[in-house]
């Protein structure tokens, strides 16, 4: 069943879309994230340019994390004054990886960019993941406990200004590194394509200490605001976003994302987290293979414009 | 795709026409002036009628008649790139512009061009892929692109089906009477395509016709594209508003408390 794709130009077939946003989706749900780093490189993969991969990621990010946002709300599993200190620098950060996604793309060198951020990114944050997961399995299964965070310990950052006192998380933290994480997970996410659930959830546990009851539902509103705020931005500035492929990656990722979620609540967290590490490290190696082996077809063509 | 009444207005047309020289004359009709391609547009085949009008006067052709049929779809800038190794990595490290290109080319004939007339008649009348200069703007260095580039532009463009070069394309029904079929990939851009016929006899061109076609968008494939560019804030907002549906929409189907 071919479809045309109206701003991607190229004809697809809606069932193999349809089929990876349920993938994506099932693996979103499971793990807890939005999927656009497995969303963005399968779409560059079946031949969808990198440029509207990333614009219509966001939008369909925005539609999952919309859904994962309404359940946290329901059972008050989200810290809104942490999100928002957040987003101030969360908003700052989508319109910055916006604006240089533009300037990158007058330039010529997106694509080489998207590439290049997708390789080092997800080699380094799967291979952290597998790390970390492959010793605290092999810990337990030595009979130890894992070794318990201790909560008083402090970093540089807690001798920051601004401090603010989030009550729902119980943490006391300066406001700086707060923004900070929100404005690169936010710049990150509008240049690649993602939303960014994976970089940001051990980040808000291992530099804010934000406890698990409060985390994923706090995360998933920046993800929903930084996306959305990317989708309409892409939009404006690009013209990349395809509203077609985005409605049918949706469908298939909210979809598949509740079946994911139940799935996952049967894994053990850090067998979850071993899963996600190796397939981080999948999709980070296939992009790092179009870097390293010589191309059959050395030769691409593109149209620029109409010359008249 | 051959539809009766196309074929019976080319048979109507030449039995009406008052035809006061004694060379010959070429009418040709096409199955359809507009492609429309919507959501579903996985290509589609056209077919050009064409009769070609003799009297009582008209000099006898010993070698018979030829067929050359040259479809131009609209110019456009195109940049081909090559890559090479740098730093290790492959990425494309040069590249060269070509302007003013024919996005699609499609040159049909009864059998192939060499027999039908010789190679320098043949690039006066810019007929075929040999024939055509593709005219090129200044490249990253100022110089005019390698041939390599330009042979990879001629063959990327085939591959996708967007030039072609087809000598059993024409097929004459009768001695006077012939259809060639033009294929439409599903990846030809939207525009104005020129279709040009041209008559040979014993090598030398004697007559030609043209007419167009125009390739549109329609539908929810038209409304995305313009509003896509026309109206990008709205256009956003409305994409995110479809998002959020969606999402909310989910949340109440899989509601589990």
């Amino acid at each position: 069943m071919q479809i045309y794709l109206p701003i991607a130009d190229i004809p697809v077939n809606v069932l193999v879309v349809l089929a990876m946003g349920l993938t994506v989706g099932f693996i979103s749900g499971m793990f807890g994230v939005g999927g656009g780093f497995l969303m963005t490189p399968l779409l560059i993969f079946i031949g969808v340019p990198p440029a509207v991969a990333v614009a219509s990621v966001t939008s369909h990010i925005a539609a999952s994390s919309f859904s994962g946002a309404i359940s946290y709300w329901r059972r008050r599993a989200l810290d809104s004054l942490l999100a928002a200190v957040l987003l101030s620098g969360g908003l700052v950060g989508t319109l910055a990886g916006v604006w240089l996604f533009t300037k990158l793309r007058s330039l010529d060198m997106l694509d080489l960019m998207i590439g290049l951020s997708y390789v080092s990114l997800l080699s380094i944050v799967g291979g952290l993941m597998v790390f970390e997961s492959v010793r605290a399995i092999v810990r337990s299964l030595h009979g130890q406990p894992a070794v318990p965070r201790r909560p008083g310990s402090h970093s540089w950052f807690h001798g920051l200004p601004l401090k603010m006192r989030f009550k729902v998380s119980r943490i006391y933290v300066s406001a700086i590194p707060v923004a900070l994480i929100g404005f690169v997970i936010g710049f990150i996410g509008a240049i690649m394509g993602i939303g960014g659930g994976f970089l940001l959830v051990p980040m808000l546990i291992y530099f804010l200490r934000v406890p698990t009851s409060t985390v994923i539902g706090t995360s998933t509103v920046l993800t929903l605001v930084t996306m959305a705020a990317a989708t309409v931005l892409h939009a404006m500035t690009n013209h990349l976003v395809d509203a077609l492929l985005a409605l049918i990656l949706m469908i298939g990722g909210v979809t598949g994302a509740q079946f994911g979620a139940r799935a996952g609540q049967r894994m053990s967290a850090e067998r979850l987290r071993l899963l996600l590490g190796m397939m981080v490290l999948t999709v980070g190696f296939r992009f790092a293979l179009d870097f390293l082996i010589e191309p059959q077809e050395l030769f691409s063509l593109r149209i620029v414009g109409a010359g008249g | 795709m051959i539809r009766p009444h196309t074929l019976l207005a080319v048979i109507a047309a030449l039995a009406g026409g008052a035809i006061p020289a004694s060379a010959e004359r070429l009418i040709s009709s096409l199955s359809t002036h507009q492609v429309l391609v919507g959501s579903n547009f996985a290509g589609t085949e056209l077919v050009l009628f064409g009769s070609i009008e003799r009297d009582a006067a008209t000099v006898p052709r010993r070698g018979g008649y030829d067929i050359v049929v040259s479809v131009t779809g609209p110019h456009e800038t195109m940049v081909v790139r090559r890559k090479n190794r740098v730093f290790g990595i492959w990425t494309n490290a040069q590249s060269y512009t070509f302007d003013r290109t024919p996005s699609y080319l499609a040159v049909l004939s009864n059998k192939p061009l060499d027999a039908i007339a010789p190679a320098a008649t043949l690039r006066r009348l810019e007929i075929g892929f040999d024939s055509i200069a593709l005219a090129q703007s200044a490249s990253a260095l100022g110089l005019s692109p390698p041939n390599e580039f330009r042979e990879a532009l001629l063959r990327l463009r085939k591959e996708r089906g967007l030039y072609r070069e087809d000598p059993a394309a024409v097929t004459f029904l009768t001695p006077t009477l012939f259809r060639a079929s033009i294929v439409i990939p599903p990846e030809s851009q939207i525009g104005n395509y020129e279709v040009d016929v041209k008559l040979f006899a014993d090598g030398v061109s004697i007559a030609r016709t043209s007419s167009a076609l125009e390739i549109v968008k329609v539908g929810l494939e038209q409304f995305i594209v313009s509003a896509a560019r026309d109206h990008s804030f709205l256009y956003g907002i409305a994409t995110l508003m479809m998002a959020l549906m969606t999402g909310w929409f989910a949340s109440i189907v899989f509601r589990r408390d």
